[in-house]
């Protein structure tokens, strides 16, 4: 399928931070039409959209917005998640750098689908340059009246991992440690400041200008019929071309990786696709011809998550991989809860003693059972996303693992393309923890 | 910045938030630019006595994100993602290069105070690795080679 763009439509052609420039594509049109419809009626056009939403669960947007408390005597919030910190994903940062203005289009639109006067855009604090072209450009909108009696609020957050799990992002933005809450009660119910709350992707929001502009019908003829429209896929990794590549919905993976990312760089061979950050279980080169929707990903036991693929060519120890990962997850779990805050510091140390060649087959059998206690035993999702990873690698390149044990340490002998990675958690003093047992 | 000049920008910040303490991040990155880079006991007294919080609370929240530094930090920071991405991509190669360049390991300053050089976790920019943040403005393909150039610029700004 060709290159079809939505989100960066008009992109490549004008400055579309300048609100001139978007105005003269038709911008803001959308937020209008918007406006003069009824929050039934504009909630009835989204649900028929089925917009799945792109920061990584796939929840229809629609639906979403139909479950925010919109009687509530409590004002309603719109929160849009620009905490991107997925490792692999990096489209946010690109629509809020190029097309500022689409994304607060999008935030018009939604916030009078719910009913709300009140838009937070949570940031990433290390994007500080997209940080400063989206306020610039609410800034702009705001002098041209364009944001009626919207108020949208960009809000840095200052490093954390977690605070893209929506409700860590809530704790974050009230003032607070980043910590995710037990649910129910769900955010459209009891969200920010305990108000009904609607939180959605930068890409999700992004996507409703067109949605307006298509109406539901035309938006469900792109893409599949599950999942209708287009994604910005990021790749990244082992490719001839790594980037942004925004397509229909449906497209192959094949296509993605070969035809739009150029292949495997230098002419290597394939070993594994990481296909929606790296949080979710691995494919292995033969499992690429597959459509990248979410329900076809999901059918082969993985996610679409946020449409960011890391590509890992045949120099790479999943061994190493797997240690690298899990490190990342060890230092950003909140401590919340004992299974993720401890069980990573398990994993990782295990996983260290299996790449030094000091691991035995019961090591082996030890993480496998340490992955399955935690998955699904957490308050949120990080420790699936800690353990998911580990236990595709683990099942799918299990010679490698065995080898590691058998030969006594790593079989690619210091020549892995990752060899000696040093990562963040390492430079850190550490409170002390429990060794696992030798 | 005197203590009455940032109480009074500290309490300007919270009134833009429907909750005081929803100003705490801000509050904090504030005293951390006051405090050259980083948080001591007298940055969580003064956000604390602004906001009507207590300074454990500042500092309970301060440690929870990286961006915020508890201990002295050198005038510039040179930042080397080692994530997935740009690992696979050869980011130990880039660190490495840093490490010879300024004689320090990740976590540490330059003996003349001037650079904190440091690893940290994906900053979003995996499709241009290897990513560097130079005082939080990214730098993006760096390869080794390029890594005497931009200490030099760092030095020079």
């Amino acid at each position: 399928m060709p290159a079809r763009s939505m989100l960066l439509a008009g992109a490549d052609e004008r400055d579309l931070t300048k609100l001139a420039e978007y105005q003269a594509i038709g911008g803001y049109a959308q937020a209008s039409r918007a406006r003069a419809m009824t929050s039934d009626d504009l909630i009835a056009e989204l649900q028929g959209a089925n917009l799945r939403g792109r920061g990584g669960a796939g929840f229809p947007m629609g639906r979403k917005a139909s479950l925010v408390d919109r009687k509530s005597p409590k004002p309603k919030y719109l929160v849009v998640n620009a905490d991107e910190s997925e490792p692999g994903a990096f489209k946010d940062r690109e629509v809020m750098a190029r097309a500022p203005h689409r994304l607060i289009e999008g935030c018009l639109i939604a916030a009078h689908a719910i009913e709300s006067q009140e838009v937070f855009i949570y940031i990433r604090g290390e994007y500080l340059t997209e940080y400063e072209i989206l306020a610039k450009a609410v800034e702009q909108a705001r002098k041209a009246e364009i944001l009626g009696d919207v108020n949208v609020v960009v809000y840095r957050g200052a490093g954390a991992y977690i605070c893209g799990e929506e409700t860590a992002l809530l704790e974050s933005l009230e003032g607070k440690r980043g910590q995710p809450r037990p649910r129910p009660p769900f955010p459209p119910v009891q969200g920010l400041y305990m108000s009904p709350t609607e939180i959605n992707n930068v890409c999700t929001i992004a996507t409703l200008p067109a949605i307006l502009e298509l109406g539901p019908e035309g938006f469900t003829n792109i893409g599949t019929p599950g999942s209708p429209g287009t994604v910005i896929f990021s790749v990244s990794g082992n490719v001839e071309k790594p980037g942004n590549y925004e397509l229909e919905l449906g497209t192959s993976m094949r296509e993605l990786l070969y035809t739009h990312a150029g292949g495997i760089a230098g002419g290597r061979q394939l070993k594994a696709v990481i296909p929606g950050g790296s949080s979710v279980p691995a494919l292995t080169a033969r499992q690429i011809d597959v459509p990248l929707d979410f329900d076809s990903i999901g059918a082969i036991g993985t996610f679409f998550g946020a449409a960011s693929l890391i590509v890992v060519d045949d120099r790479c120890c999943m061994v190493q991989l797997a240690l690298r990962s899990t490190k990342f997850y060890m230092h950003e779990s909140c401590g919340r809860c004992t299974p993720c805050r401890e069980g990573t510091r398990w994993v990782v140390q295990l996983l260290e003693r299996i790449e030094a060649g000091d691991g035995t087959t019961a090591d082996l059998e030890l993480l496998r059972k340490v992955c399955d206690r935690i998955e699904g035993k957490s308050l949120c999702a990080l420790g699936d996303f800690a353990v998911w990873p580990v236990q595709s690698y683990f099942d799918k390149w299990h010679d490698e693992w065995v080898a590691h044990v058998e030969q006594g340490g790593c079989p690619l002998g210091g020549e892995s393309s990752i060899e000696g990675i040093f990562a963040p958690s390492d430079q850190h003093t550490h409170s002390p923890v429990a060794t696992v047992p030798a | 910045m005197s203590t009455a000049e940032f109480d009074a920008q500290v309490r300007k910040l919270a009134t833009r938030y429907p909750d005081s303490k929803t100003a705490i991040l801000p509050a904090l990155r504030l005293a951390q630019e006051q405090n050259d880079g980083w948080l001591d006991t007298e940055s969580f007294e003064r956000v604390g006595e602004a906001l009507g919080l207590t300074p454990a609370y500042c500092k309970a929240v301060a440690t929870f994100y990286d961006m915020f530094h508890l201990a002295p930090v050198g005038r510039h920071s040179i930042e080397v993602c080692t994530n997935l991405s740009c690992a696979l991509s050869g980011a130990q190669q880039v660190v490495d290069a840093f490490e010879s360049e300024l004689g320090v390991e990740p976590g540490e300053t330059t003996e003349d105070g001037e650079i904190t050089l440091r690893t940290v976790e994906c900053l979003g920019g995996c499709g241009y690795a290897t990513v560097v943040s130079v005082d939080n403005r990214y730098r993006q393909f760096v390869k080794p080679e390029d890594v005497p150039a931009i200490v030099e610029d760092v030095r020079a700004g």
